[in-house]
C-alpha cells in the first residue's frame, strides 16, 4: 500500500516538477514548484523523517513560494516603468 | 536542436547510471557505528525523547550555530540590498481588496498557528520538529496575517530586537556549557529530569526556545523587508 502511494506521488512530483520547467507562465510555474514541494514534505514523512518533512512544508511550499511571488511582482513592475 | 540532443544524451547517461546503482542501495539493515552510539547513549547522556533533536542540539550543537549564523548572514543581506529608500507615507496604495473570506479566516487562523508555532519549538525535544520548523511554522504565519491584509507595517524594531536577544542568548548557554558542564553547548548545565517529561533535557528547550525565535523573526525579517519593497516607486 505505501508502495502505491509512493509510487503516485514520485509521478506527481515529476509531473509537477516538468510543468514548472516548461510552463511559459512564471506563475504557474511558481505554484508548480511549490506543489513539488508539498508533495516532497508527505513523501519525506513515508519514509519516516517528520522533522524534514515539517521543514519542507513550511520553508519550501510556504515560504519560498511566498517570497517567489513578491520577486516576481516587483520585477513586473520594473518592466512595466522601463517599457 | 543540436542542445535538446545534448540534454537527452545526458539524462540517458544519468538514467543507466542510476540504474545500475539501484541494485546497490537498500534499507540499511543495521545502524552504523556512530549512529548506534548515539542510539544507545543518547537517551541516558541527553535525556531527550527525540533522538533527531539530540543529535542536532547537542552533539553537532555546532553545525546548528553555524546553521542559524548562515540564516542572519542571508537576512542581513536581503536586507542591506533591498533597503534602497525611506518611502514616503502617502504613496498611493492600488492593492487589490483581499477577500472577506480570507480575512476572516485569517483573523481566526493566525494565532492557531502561531501557536502550534510554539509549541513545536517548545516540544522539540519530545515530538517531531524544533526550533528550525518553529520558527519556520511562525514565519508562515506572518505570511498569513500579511496576505489579509497587504498593506500592513510590520514593527522592525521588536523583529530585530527578539533576534539579537534570542541569538545572544543562544551563545550564552552554548558558552555556560563550557564553564558548568563540559563543553560547548553542553546541555546538561540544568540537570536533565524525568525522561520524556516536558522539562528535561538539560537546556535544549530553552535553545530550542530561542532557536525558534532566531529562526522566526530572521524569516520573518525577509518577508516584511521583501512585502515594504512592493509599494515602492521604482
Amino acid at each position: 500500500m505505501i508502495k502505491l502511494i509512493a509510487i503516485i506521488l514520485a509521478l506527481a512530483i515529476l509531473l509537477m516538477a516538468i510543468i514548472a520547467v516548461e510552463n511559459k507562465k512564471l506563475v504557474v510555474a511558481v505554484i508548480a514548484a511549490g506543489v513539488v514541494s508539498l508533495f516532497a514534505s508527505v513523501f519525506y514523512l513515508l519514509l519516516a523523517a517528520p522533522d524534514v518533512a515539517m521543514t519542507e512544508a513550511a520553508i519550501g511550499s510556504g515560504l519560498s513560494t511566498i517570497i517567489f511571488f513578491y520577486v516576481l511582482n516587483k520585477i513586473r513592475k520594473n518592466r512595466k516603468d522601463h517599457a | 536542436m543540436l542542445k535538446k540532443i545534448f540534454v537527452l544524451a545526458i539524462l540517458a547517461v544519468f538514467a543507466v547510471m542510476l540504474f545500475r546503482s539501484y541494485g546497490l542501495v537498500g534499507a540499511n539493515e543495521e545502524l552504523n557505528e556512530i549512529a548506534t552510539r548515539y542510539a544507545q547513549k543518547g537517551p541516558e547522556e541527553v535525556g531527550a525523547a527525540n533522538l533527531v533533536t539530540a543529535v542536532i542540539v547537542t552533539y553537532r550543537g555546532l553545525d546548528t550555530l553555524g546553521e542559524v549564523t548562515i540564516l542572519f548572514l542571508a537576512a542581513s543581506i536581503i536586507g542591506f540590498f533591498l533597503k534602497t529608500k525611506q518611502q514616503n507615507e502617502k504613496t498611493s496604495e492600488n492593492v487589490r481588496k483581499t477577500s472577506e473570506i480570507l480575512e476572516t479566516a485569517a483573523r481566526v487562523i493566525t494565532p492557531v498557528i502561531f501557536l502550534f508555532g510554539v509549541y513545536v519549538f517548545i516540544n522539540g525535544h519530545l515530538t517531531p520538529g524544533g526550533g528550525f520548523q518553529g520558527g519556520a511554522i511562525l514565519a508562515s504565519g506572518l505570511v498569513l496575517m500579511l496576505l489579509a491584509n497587504p498593506v500592513k507595517k510590520v514593527n522592525h524594531t521588536i523583529i530585530s530586537l527578539l533576534e539579537s536577544i534570542s541569538g545572544f542568548s543562544f551563545l550564552l548557554l552554548g558558552v555556560l556549557g563550557i564553564i558548568l558542564a563540559d563543553g560547548f553547548l553542553d546541555n546538561t548545565i540544568l540537570g536533565t529530569g524525568d525522561f520524556g517529561e516536558l522539562i528535561s533535557a538539560g537546556a535544549i528547550p530553552i535553545i530550542y526556545i530561542f532557536i525558534g525565535l532566531k529562526v522566526g523573526s530572521e524569516l520573518s525579517g525577509i518577508v516584511s523587508n521583501l512585502q515594504k519593497t512592493q509599494k515602492e516607486e521604482i
